[in-house]
């Protein structure tokens, strides 16, 4: 098992998130969490971040630019 | 599939078969469940909004004419993704807003600039503050602006890879295949980005935060 220190435990976030790291450094990484609160706050910031981030304000196509695109969908089967 | 908007589009051959016999419905469906997330990722190019819709247009005739021609070498989504990206970077290079791809130097955001000085080597100065559950849909709503204005002033690769990942949705070899970029970068240009996002939202809740 690896040690890491906060700092670089902070580096390693997204990589420990993909499940990208070796045995011995998820192993560390998971230690680290589970006793320091700092680093235990700081991941879920990430994931709260990551949930944020997956909520993106609506946005559509103009109505006209859209039903264009319906015609010319429909145009093509005639060609 | 079905990743991008949580749209639940049929398996890709489905989806192939009937735009090559001209469902209209099936067209009509990815239309509506692509195209906010296309308008989205087009603005990490381009200047303007109606410029990015334009992009977008431009994507779907390029699908239309091309569709009959499609190899199911990569997914739909992928496919159109790559056409997409293609037609955004010509179109913010006329707008001389061009990407510098090939380097890396723009995205030399540095540890130092996140606000990561509260982590020493030893451990944390000050822990991070909790933050509120944003259950009002008032704070969820600014919290949604905060982060859409936000990504507009990242480092673009950045960008356009928290953009593909986390508002998008698509998976890391998604993003590396539609970007043509290795697992690695992808990673880094993530985490840096992820990082400059946790920290305007840390900024965002201490600024509301009640006084205990």
């Amino acid at each position: 098992m690896k040690r890491f220190t906060c700092d670089e435990l902070a580096g390693l976030i997204t990589a420990y998130l993909e499940d990208a790291l070796d045995r011995p450094a998820r192993d560390g990484v998971r230690a680290h969490l589970a006793c320091c609160e700092g680093c235990e706050r700081y991941v879920e910031q990430f994931r709260a971040t990551i949930g944020a981030l997956g909520d993106p304000p609506p946005e559509k196509l103009p109505a006209d630019m859209r039903d264009r695109l319906m015609s010319a969908f429909r145009e093509r089967r005639r060609l | 599939m079905g990743s991008l908007a949580g749209g639940e589009l049929p398996p890709d051959d489905v989806v192939v078969t009937a735009l090559r016999a001209g469902d209209e419905a099936m067209f009509a469906a990815l239309l509506d469940t692509w195209s906010g997330g296309m308008l989205r990722v087009a603005r990490s190019y381009v200047s303007t909004d109606h410029s990015a819709e334009e992009v977008v247009q431009d994507t779907w005739l390029a699908v239309i004419g091309g569709i009959d021609a499609f190899q199911s070498r990569s997914s739909v989504k992928t496919w159109v993704y790559r056409i997409l990206i293609n037609t955004a970077k010509k179109r913010g290079a006329r707008e001389s807003r061009t990407l510098p791809w090939s380097s890396f130097e723009h995205d030399g955001v540095s540890v130092a600039d996140q606000g990561f000085d509260a982590v020493l080597p030893g451990g944390w100065k000050e822990l991070p503050a909790a933050w509120p559950t944003p259950e009002s849909e008032a704070l969820a709503s600014e919290v949604r602006g905060l982060i859409a204005e936000g990504l507009a002033r990242l480092p673009p690769r950045q960008r356009i890879v928290i953009t593909l990942r986390d508002v998008e949705g698509c998976t890391s070899d998604e993003v590396c295949e539609i970007l043509e970029i290795s697992e690695a970068n992808q990673r880094v240009l993530l985490h840096r980005a992820r990082m400059a996002v946790r920290g305007w939202l840390a900024d965002y809740f201490e600024s509301v935060k009640q006084p205990e």
